[in-house]
């Protein structure tokens, strides 16, 4: 898989953090990622799909500290129920972040159908990829925190 | 322009977030009528108890997503007009291409601002009311 895929990816989140959470992350140098363990405690999943065969799979890892303060901000609101907001909040983020990098994607020629995204919670847990291409992973910081998106697809 | 505030919202989302921020920016604009629902077949189900003036849904829900509530809507005589925007992460030209041809009011495309979503509201009334 081409690393130019990334552009899309860096894109969308940057588009969709500052725009919904008040939040600008700023992009590192993606890399190609060897294992499948979750940077942060709070990871949203999404896969993809497209008619010609090709699968994909996105994902967004947050230390729970930088995942609280981005759902705040996200939500305009109070967190009333920690674990249920952070959980729903980030399924959303990476629906939209999925919905966006898909949007772009189609410029470069693919036309991906994105499924419904999982959130899981927990320190040391693991993200599966199902493709068995490269995982490209791209580290993000932010005044809160870092985080990472990570996306691989083949067919 | 003048919007009636106190119209009955319909709010459609399967993500309690996404809910929660549309209902906080409707306040925000002045509207407190809202009521919520977690897919189409909830929603179609309100539809048919509550009187609702507007209704604000995703596309890609469980059960019945937010285009198939929208065709529902349009095929009834009963509510057939009723202002549809559809709010969805789905920004590619032949998702907008679908809603259209489903005779959606109004689509935002996630992420959006608040001031975005007011214009698109303003849109939708200011239509209607040159339709009257």
């Amino acid at each position: 898989m081409d690393i130019k895929y990334a552009k899309p990816f860096i894109e969308a989140t940057i588009n969709v953090l500052s725009t919904m959470a008040m939040i600008t992350p700023k992009a590192k140098k993606p890399y190609v990622k060897n294992n499948n363990k979750a940077f942060g405690d709070v990871s949203g999943i999404v896969g993809f799909t497209t008619s010609d065969g090709l699968k994909g799979v996105m994902s967004i890892s947050f230390s729970k500290k930088c995942a609280i303060h981005i759902v705040k901000n996200l939500l305009r609101d109070d967190i009333q129920n920690l674990l249920e907001d952070v959980q729903d909040a980030v399924g959303e983020i990476t629906n939209m972040i999925s919905g966006q990098a898909r949007a772009k994607l189609v410029k470069m020629g693919i036309t991906a159908q994105g499924a419904t995204p999982t959130v899981i919670l927990g320190t040391n847990h693991t993200i599966a990829h199902i493709t068995h291409d490269k995982i490209i992973a791209i580290p993000f910081t932010t005044e809160c925190g870092d985080f990472v998106v990570e996306f691989s697809m083949n067919k | 322009m003048t919007i009636d505030k106190n119209m009955r919202i319909l709010v459609v989302d399967d993500f309690s977030t996404m809910r929660r921020i549309i209902k906080n920016i409707l306040k925000q604009l002045g509207f407190t009528n809202v009521v919520d629902a977690d897919d189409g077949t909830t929603a179609w189900e309100i539809l048919n108890k509550d009187k609702i003036d507007f209704i604000i849904s995703d596309w890609n829900m469980p059960k019945m997503s937010g285009i198939e509530l929208l065709r529902k809507v349009r095929a009834s005589e009963e509510f057939a007009d009723i202002p549809f925007l559809m709010v969805t992460a789905e920004g590619q030209q032949e998702n907008v291409i679908e809603a259209v041809q489903a005779g959606v009011s109004n689509y935002i495309v996630k992420p959006f601002t608040p001031e975005t979503f007011e214009q698109k509201i303003k849109k939708i009334f200011e239509k209607k009311k040159n339709k009257k």
